[in-house]
């Protein structure tokens, strides 16, 4: 007997499980494999998860909705390897919740921005960008540089990414408060800090130790972006998908 | 087949004529809520994608203010627009539609259409309040944080049974074509928004929480939601709209019942697998790439589909479009809808999606679908359902619904022509090379350059909210000074 298609226009349930069963393959085929198939990240070394400080200022740049205007996502172009660096892996996003990858450059991509400015560049661009740039069409964050940073809970955001599979330690989780404090201190003792955390910049950022605000946070984070990975060091059979 | 096309054809002349036929008591108090909420957001989101086109073109509107800086107002607009606008004529309209189709009242009755309006407002509030102070998951066009998730999935739930209960009480041995666009959309969004809204909180009495996907799979379902969030919530959704109010207000059957059904399947079946033409050339596997630009190029047939089905119903009507705005706005609805999902194919494609990505030329693809199409049909719907729905003879003023339609009409032209030049000139400027080998611009040239076509682009924003005031000053006369019928009044 042929298949009549009266049979779905009379029946609500057939019909709404029809559609879900369509509308369901898509997404299985191209979302599964993702986690099953071990070379989707690659294997390069270096990649950490944000130091306690790094994580604050990542929330404030997902608060402000920076990746409406900023991609993290070098593409393997030859002028954006010029003018940014080498192409963005799936390994240096691996701790990203959410990615930050963005759909739209207003402003250039950020994925390698850590360490291509001094922290008083950054600074003096965030209270006003068209102080520096003069083009610059970003809004002022003024209000970060004098907004002391909330992190009394930030053991708790560690604790939560823990859960969710970032591989921070129950160690990294006790000391969040004290190694976010640290990294804002060059005269602290930050030899356990930098042995959790790799490669930590350890500055003064925005302004003098003692009170850490959000506008610290920031660029903490943003010197830390795309810096992680030694690309000298990498062989291309590593990088393949 | 054959047969059940005879019996389609009968479901929708009995649809045609609901004028002649005894129509149960219908719950219509909602749906002139509806109205009223579909032209106060859409004011609200046209207004705010002024203002963000503003700042773009003129910094100092941000006004150095966190609450209204760029980055926090932006979802603001793209969520009035989509969920808000979007949301709340979709809902009216499937009211409208699966009772007059049905031939049934509302399954749950007033109370449960009720609170799914009622619902849907709290939702877009609690969003929007959200994003000024900056309460977001970062993830764009699903920005609410977990609590508002949770709200909006408690709705959704409540709007699926309400909807698919009028289904199974219906008084017809058929569910009409519009129906299963909708439903598909009501299955689809909810699949979506818990797939891609999979959050721990960091405290239960806290906003923040960070999705359990991280990076690359993050982006991937991401992209998932929001390629689709366009694909169901904009087109599959619209489209059942269109498969009542055309006809509707054409007085024809739809053109072809087997193209209606070879389109849906196909067009629900493929627009899941585009997604991963948003990360072309990232750090997505090529080979989920090369997925997802094959369906999306796939996908232009049965967009087409929907489109000829649409406008070829107008046969033997084409003479409307001089008198009816409402038949006017909606083919001219579909004319957008099909150029672009011309384009959107085109842009899938790998080398010119390398140059079209992360430029306006994307915003402004978006804003033809989404201004054009979603837009225009609503409208349409407005034009006809809102004199139907007070009881009025017709609209207050034709001529300025056609006002409405030409101000509109150059305000998208504006637009999408100004974000072709400035996407395809932002491409071209970043991959440049001077005749010594070196980058020709610094990003910052590029930006500079942007400028005059942002000017442009916030005329065309600006010429098509004034259209949108002078439709709801139309609509409330209509409302308020054009005289009851009787008749009308009985179906409406």
């Amino acid at each position: 007997m042929a298949f009549s298609h009266a049979i779905l226009e009379k029946n609500v349930v057939l019909l709404a499980v029809a559609t879900l069963i369509t509308v369901a393959i898509g997404g299985l085929v191209q979302i599964v494999p993702l986690f099953t198939i071990e070379q989707t990240i690659e294997r390069v070394e270096g990649v950490r998860p944000y130091s306690p400080l790094e994580l604050a200022g990542r929330n404030i740049y997902v608060r402000e909705g920076c990746y409406v205007c900023h991609s993290q996502q070098v593409r393997p172009f030859r002028d954006e390897i010029e003018r940014y660096g080498h192409y963005s892996l799936a390994a240096e996003s691996m701790y990203d919740h959410p990615f930050q990858w963005g759909s739209k450059r207003n402003g250039p991509d950020l994925a390698r921005v850590g360490g291509k400015y001094s922290d008083a560049w950054h600074v003096a661009h965030l209270i006003n960008p068209r102080a520096v740039v003069p083009e610059s069409i970003m809004p002022a964050y003024a209000f970060m540089a004098t907004r002391p940073l909330a992190y009394a809970d930030i053991g708790e955001h560690l604790r939560t990414l823990k859960i969710i599979g970032v591989p921070y330690s129950d160690e990294m989780v006790a000391n969040a408060k004290a190694d976010l404090e640290a990294q804002k201190n060059p005269d602290a003792d930050t030899g356990a800090l930098l042995k959790r955390y790799p490669k930590a910049v350890v500055s003064e950022f925005a302004g003098p130790a003692g009170q850490v605000t959000e506008m610290d946070a920031l660029v903490a984070y943003l010197q830390m972006l795309g810096t992680l990975v030694d690309f000298r060091n990498v062989k291309p059979e590593q990088l393949r998908q | 087949m054959a047969s059940a096309s005879v019996a389609l054809g009968g479901i929708n002349a009995n649809a045609v004529s609901a004028h002649d036929t005894a129509a149960p008591a219908y719950h219509d108090d909602v749906i002139r809520a509806g109205m009223i909420a579909t032209v106060f957001w859409g004011v609200v989101g046209f207004l705010m994608g002024n203002v963000i086109a503003s700042q773009l073109a003129f910094p100092a509107m941000n006004l150095g203010l966190e609450w209204t800086s760029f980055g926090r107002l932006r979802p603001v607009h793209t969520s009035a627009v989509i969920f808000a606008f979007g949301g709340n004529a979709m809902i009216a309209a499937s009211f409208y539609i699966v009772q007059r189709t049905c031939r049934t009242p509302l399954f749950l009755g007033s109370l449960g259409a009720w609170c799914v309006f009622w619902g849907y407002q709290i939702f877009i509030l609690l969003a929007a309040s959200g994003y000024v102070l900056g309460i977001t998951s970062g993830k764009e066009y699903a920005e609410p944080e977990w609590y508002v998730d949770l709200w909006l999935t408690l709705v959704w739930v409540l709007y699926l049974v309400v909807f698919a209960g009028t289904l199974m009480l219906r008084r017809e041995p058929h569910i009409y074509v519009a129906n299963w666009f909708i439903l598909a959309f009501i299955v689809t969004v909810a699949m979506l928004h818990i797939g891609n809204n999979i959050q721990v909180p960091v405290s239960f009495l806290g906003w923040k929480s960070y999705t359990v996907p991280g990076g690359v799979q993050d982006a991937m379902i991401q992209w998932w939601y929001g390629h689709n969030a366009v694909g169901f919530f904009l087109t599959a959704a619209f489209l059942g709209m269109m498969y009542y109010f055309i006809p509707k207000a054409a007085n024809r059957p739809v053109y072809s019942y087997r193209l209606s059904i070879v389109h849906f399947w196909s067009l629900i079946f493929l627009y899941i697998w585009a997604g991963p033409h948003h990360l072309h050339y990232t750090s997505l596997p090529d080979w989920a790439q090369t997925l997802g630009m094959t369906f999306s190029i796939m996908l232009w047939m049965p967009s087409w589909g929907g489109m000829i089905n649409g406008l070829m119903t107008l046969s033997g009507a084409w003479d409307k479009l001089r008198t009816d705005p409402s038949l006017r706005f909606s083919v001219t609805a579909l004319a957008f809808y099909g150029m672009s999902t011309f384009e959107g194919p085109m842009m899938s494609i790998k080398a010119v999606n390398a140059l079209s990505h992360y430029t306006d030329w994307t915003v402004g693809h978006v804003h033809s679908g989404a201004m054009g199409w979603v837009g225009f049909i609503t409208f349409g719907m407005l034009y006809w359902l809102v004199p139907q729905l007070w009881g009025r003879a017709g609209l207050y003023s034709q001529r300025l619904a056609n006002w409405h339609f030409w101000i509109a009409t150059l305000g998208i032209v504006f637009y999408i022509t100004s974000m072709w030049v400035s996407g395809i000139m932002q491409g071209l400027m970043w991959r440049a090379y001077d005749e010594y080998g070196f980058l020709q611009y610094s990003f910052s040239e590029s930006v500079a350059a942007m400028h005059p076509f942002y000017v442009i682009r916030l005329l065309g924003g600006l010429l098509y909210l004034v259209g949108a005031l002078i439709m709801a000053y139309n609509l409330w006369k209509t409302v308020t000074s054009v005289a009851p019928v009787r008749a009308a009044t009985a179906t409406a």
